[in-house]
C-alpha cells in the first residue's frame, strides 16, 4: 500500500506555545489511523493540520511539509481543495439548521454540482453509504437538528462522504454518544476504510484496538510511539508508552 | 435580648415597607403605560373612519392616506439602503475583523456614537447636507438618507448580536467540506442568524415609523391630497402628521390626532410583538 | 480556474464587507464636520461669551441678540427633573424584576417595559399635552406648560432604558454574594439593597448616563409640553414655561435664515458636545469596570 499523507518535520506554535515537536510519519492509504494520549497532547491539532482548519485560528504558525500524494498541502493546494479531498467529521455532531436532505447537499452544491438528479443521487449514495438511509429516506425534507445525537453524527459522516473525499479525518466521533450509536459507528469505520483513508483521533483505547490498524501514541506534542495497533498495544517499545496503555497515567 | 427583638422588628418592618414600594413601582410603570395606551386608543379608535384612511387630505378629512403611503416608501427605501450597509459591518465585526485591530475600534467607537446622537442633531444634519449641500431640498429623499444614517447602529449592533450567536461547529462544518468562508458566511451563518436580522430590522422599522424629529426639517411638514411616490416632494410621514395635527389646536384636528396617535400605537405593537417572537425564536434554535 | 475565481471573490466581498464598515465612521465625521462648519463660524461671530453666557435671546429684535444661556439651563433643569422622577421608580422596577417579580407577573411587567420604549416620541407629547399639562395646570397652579411637566414626561420616557439596563446589570450580580449575606442573617429586602444594588452600581450608573442622553436630546415630547417660552435666568420656576437647547431648535427652523439659522445649528452644536461628553463617560465607565 502506498502512503497517502507524509509528515515531515512538522513544529506547530500557538503564539509563544510550542504544540507539535517534530512530527513525522506517514499514513498509509486504506487503512484506519488512530492518534492516541492525553487531552492536550497534540493529536487534534495534527489532525487539524492535515486539512488546514488550524488556518482559521489566529496566530498559528506552521513549519515543515504535509505532502498529500506527494504535493504540500501548506504550499501548493488551496485550502478549499485540500478541504475537500480531506474532509472532516468533528466531535460534537454538527448538522447544520437545515433538512437532512439540505446538509448532504451542501457539500457537492458548494464544489458547483447543479442538477437536481444528480443531487438527489448523491444525497442517497452518502446517506447508504452512513447507513442511514433507510432511516431518514421518508423524513429528508425534515431539519436535521431534530435527529437523535447518534444520527447526526452519522449525518455529518454523510456529509463529509458527498464530496468525495479521498481521506477522512475524525476527531473524537464518539465521545459524546451511547455505547449503541458508537458501536454504529465503528462499524461503518471499519466497513468503509476499502475506500478511503481514515484517521481518528479517540480518548477510548479500547475503540483505537476495536478499529485501526495503526496506532500513533502522542504526548506534550511529540510522536512517542508508532506502530501496528496490535503491537503497540501488546509489546509498546517505549515505557512511556506502556504507561499510557496500562493506564499509570493519562 | 429585648435589644435584638426590637431590632429584628424594626428592620422588619423596613424590610416590607421596602418591599412594598418596589412592587408599587412596578405596577406603577405599567399602570403608566396601560393609562398612555388606553387614554391614546380609547379616545382615537373611534375617529378613524374610511375617508381618514384612504380619502383625500383635506381640512374635513384629515387623512393619513398620503402620510401613510409615505411612511411605508420611507421605510422600504430607507431598508434597501441601511439593511446591506449594516448586515454587512456586522459582518465583518463578527467574521473578520481581528481582534485588537485598531479600525476595528474606531468603528465601534463610530457606532455607539451613532447610537447616541439625538434626532435633532440628525435632523439638523440632514437639512445641512442632503437639503441644502446636496440640494435634494425638503424632500423624501433628503428625509430616507437621513433616516438611513439614524438607523444604522440598531441594524448593526443586532446583526452582528446575531452573527456572533451562531455556534463556531456550523463554520467548522462547513468550512470542513472545502466550503470558503464567502459562502460559509451567506449560506450558513445568515440563514441561521436571520431571525436576530430580521428583529433588528423590525426594530428599525419601529423606528421610522415614530421618528419626527428628524424628517421635520428633511422631508418636510407638508401634506399632499393624494398619496404620492414622488422622491422630490415634500411630503409627512404618519408621526409629522400627528405633529401637525396636535399643534393645530382646533378640536376636530385634535381628534383626529388622536385616532393618527392609535394607528402609530398599532404599529408600535406589531413591531413590538414580532420582535418578541424573532428573539424567541432564536433562544430556541440553539 | 475556479478556486482563482472564488479567491477573487473572497477578496472583493472583503473589502465591501470593510467598506460598509467604514460608513459608520464616515457617517461621524460629516456629521461632524457638517455642524461644525455651520456652527462655529455663526459662534465666533456673535462671541463665545455672548453665545454660552448670555441669556438674551432675541433673534428678530434690532439689534438681535443670540444667547443661548437660558436654554442650556432649561435643558439641565428638565433633564435633572426627568432623572429625579424616572431613577428611582425605573431602579425600584428593576429591582422588583430582577428579585421580587413572581414569573407569571414577570411576563406582563417585561412586555410592558419593552413596550414603553417602543412609543414614539410624539405620543409620549401628544399624551403630556393631553393629560399632564392639565393636571399641572388644576393641581399645583400657571398654565400647565412647565419644567415640571417636560420633567414628567421625560422621566416616564426614560423609564425603559432605566430599567432594562440596571436589570440586566443586578441580575448579573454573581448568587454567591446574596448567599453570603443571607448566610450572617440578613432579611431578603437587606440583601437587595445592601449586596446586589451596590454590586450592580457601574451597570446602574450606565443606564442613568443613558437616560441623561435620552432626555437632553428629546425634542418632541419636550416641546409640546414646556411652553417654550424664553425666560431670564431669575424667573425659572418649576411651574413657568421653559424653553430647551432642542426645543430652541424646532420652534424657530422653520422661520429662521441667514444667522438666526446659523445660530440655531450653533445650539445643536452645543447639544452634541454635551452628547459627546456623556458618551466619553460612558466609555469610562465601561473601561474601568472592565480592568476590576
Amino acid at each position: 500500500m502506498t502512503d497517502k499523507i507524509k509528515i515531515e518535520n512538522v513544529d506547530l506554535f500557538y503564539g509563544d506555545f510550542q504544540a507539535l515537536k517534530n512530527v513525522n510519519m506517514n499514513i498509509k492509504e486504506n487503512e484506519i489511523t488512530a492518534f492516541i494520549g492525553p487531552s492536550g497532547c497534540g493529536k487534534s491539532t495534527l489532525l487539524k493540520s492535515l486539512n488546514r482548519m488550524n488556518d482559521l485560528i489566529e496566530g498559528v504558525k506552521i513549519t515543515g511539509r504535509i505532502l498529500l500524494d506527494d504535493v504540500d498541502i501548506y504550499k501548493d493546494m488551496d485550502a478549499t481543495v485540500l478541504r475537500r479531498r480531506v474532509g472532516m467529521v468533528f466531535q460534537k455532531p454538527n448538522p447544520f439548521p437545515m433538512s437532512i436532505y439540505e446538509n448532504v447537499a451542501y457539500g457537492p452544491k458548494t464544489h458547483g454540482v447543479k442538477g437536481k438528479a444528480q443531487l438527489d443521487e448523491i444525497v442517497e449514495k452518502s446517506l447508504r453509504s452512513a447507513a442511514m438511509w433507510d432511516e431518514v429516506k421518508d423524513r429528508l425534507k425534515k431539519s436535521a437538528l431534530g435527529l437523535s445525537g447518534g444520527q447526526q453524527q452519522r449525518l455529518c459522516i454523510a456529509r463529509a462522504f458527498s464530496v468525495n473525499p479521498e481521506v477522512i479525518l475524525l476527531d473524537e466521533p464518539t465521545s459524546a454518544l451511547d455505547p449503541i450509536s458508537t458501536m454504529k459507528i465503528e462499524d461503518l469505520l471499519v466497513e468503509i476504510k476499502k475506500d478511503y483513508t481514515i484517521i481518528i483521533v479517540t480518548h477510548n483505547m479500547q475503540q483505537a484496538t476495536r478499529i485501526s490498524d495503526k496506532t500513533a501514541f502522542f504526548l506534550v506534542g511529540e510522536i512517542i510511539e508508532f506502530d501496528e495497533t496490535e503491537r503497540l498495544f501488546s509489546m509498546p517499545k517505549n515505557k512511556k508508552t506502556e504507561d499510557y496503555i496500562t493506564g499509570r497515567f493519562g | 435580648m429585648d435589644r435584638t427583638l426590637d431590632n429584628l422588628k424594626q428592620r422588619k418592618v423596613k424590610a416590607f415597607l421596602f418591599k412594598s414600594f418596589v412592587w408599587f413601582c412596578g405596577i406603577l410603570t405599567v399602570g403608566i403605560l396601560i393609562y398612555i395606551l388606553l387614554f391614546i386608543l380609547l379616545k382615537g379608535v373611534p375617529k378613524i373612519n374610511l375617508k381618514f384612511l384612504f380619502g383625500e387630505y383635506n381640512s374635513e378629512t384629515l387623512s393619513v392616506f398620503s402620510s401613510m403611503v409615505t411612511t411605508v416608501q420611507m421605510i422600504v427605501l430607507s431598508l434597501l439602503i441601511s439593511v446591506p450597509i449594516g448586515v454587512f459591518c456586522a459582518i465583518y465585526l463578527a467574521e473578520y475583523a481581528k481582534r485588537g485591530n485598531k479600525a476595528v475600534k474606531v468603528i465601534r467607537l463610530a457606532i455607539d456614537t451613532l447610537a447616541g446622537i439625538p434626532s435633532i442633531v440628525y435632523g439638523l444634519f440632514g437639512m445641512i447636507f442632503f437639503v441644502q449641500i446636496l440640494g435634494f431640498r425638503a424632500s423624501v429623499l433628503s428625509g430616507i438618507c437621513t433616516i438611513s444614517i439614524m438607523i444604522l447602529p440598531v441594524i448593526i449592533s443586532s446583526s452582528e448580536e446575531a452573527i456572533k450567536s451562531v455556534p463556531d461547529t456550523y463554520r467548522e462544518g462547513s468550512l470542513g467540506l472545502g466550503a470558503t468562508r464567502l459562502r460559509t458566511v451567506f449560506r450558513i451563518v445568515l440563514p441561521t442568524a436571520m431571525p436576530g436580522i430580521l428583529a433588528g430590522i423590525i426594530l428599525a422599522i419601529g423606528r421610522i415609523v415614530g421618528e419626527t424629529a428628524a424628517l421635520i426639517f428633511t422631508s418636510g411638514t407638508n401634506v399632499l391630497k393624494n398619496p404620492s411616490l414622488n422622491l422630490m416632494a415634500s411630503q409627512r410621514t404618519l408621526a409629522i402628521h400627528m405633529y401637525m395635527l396636535a399643534s393645530e389646536g382646533l378640536p376636530h384636528s385634535r381628534d383626529m390626532a388622536f385616532a393618527t396617535g392609535s394607528i402609530l400605537i398599532l404599529v408600535v405593537f406589531v413591531v413590538n410583538y414580532a420582535t418578541t417572537k424573532l428573539a424567541g425564536r432564536i433562544g430556541r434554535s440553539q | 480556474m475556479q478556486t482563482r475565481q472564488s479567491n477573487f471573490n473572497e477578496i472583493v466581498m472583503q473589502a465591501i464587507f470593510f467598506l460598509s464598515a467604514l460608513i459608520s465612521v464616515l457617517a461621524v465625521l460629516a456629521i461632524c464636520l457638517f455642524l461644525f462648519m455651520r456652527g462655529i463660524p455663526a459662534i465666533s461671530e456673535i462671541g463665545f461669551t455672548d453665545f454660552i453666557f448670555n441669556e438674551k435671546w432675541g433673534p428678530v429684535n434690532i439689534p438681535a441678540s443670540y444667547g443661548i444661556l437660558s436654554m442650556i439651563v432649561g435643558s439641565i433643569y428638565v433633564t435633572a427633573g426627568a432623572i429625579v422622577i424616572g431613577v428611582p421608580i425605573g431602579l425600584m422596577c428593576a429591582i422588583f424584576l430582577s428579585e421580587f417579580c413572581p414569573d407569571n407577573i414577570y411576563k406582563i411587567v417585561k412586555p410592558a417595559v419593552n413596550l414603553l420604549a417602543g412609543i414614539p416620541s410624539i405620543i409620549y407629547g401628544f399624551f403630556g399635552m393631553q393629560v399632564i399639562v392639565p393636571f399641572v395646570r388644576e393641581n399645583f397652579g400657571g398654565n400647565g406648560y412647565s419644567i415640571l411637566s417636560a420633567s414628567i414626561i421625560l422621566g416616564i420616557m426614560i423609564l425603559p432604558t432605566i430599567i432594562s439596563i440596571s436589570e440586566s446589570s443586578i441580575r448579573a450580580v454573581p448568587e454567591s454574594y446574596a448567599e453570603g449575606s443571607y448566610g450572617i442573617g440578613a432579611t431578603k429586602e437587606e440583601t437587595v439593597f445592601k449586596v446586589m444594588v451596590p454590586a450592580a452600581k457601574s451597570g446602574i450608573l450606565t443606564s442613568i448616563i443613558l437616560g441623561i442622553g435620552r432626555a437632553i436630546g428629546e425634542t418632541m415630547a419636550v416641546v409640546m409640553v414646556a411652553g417654550n417660552a424664553v425666560m431670564p435666568l431669575n424667573k425659572i420656576e418649576l411651574l413657568k414655561p421653559i424653553r430647551t437647547l432642542t426645543t430652541n431648535i424646532v420652534t424657530e427652523m422653520s422661520y429662521a435664515s441667514g444667522l438666526h439659522e446659523s445660530a440655531l445649528i450653533s445650539t445643536g452644536v452645543v447639544l452634541f458636545v454635551f452628547i459627546i461628553i456623556l458618551n466619553a463617560s460612558l466609555s469610562l465607565i465601561s473601561s474601568k469596570t472592565q480592568r476590576n
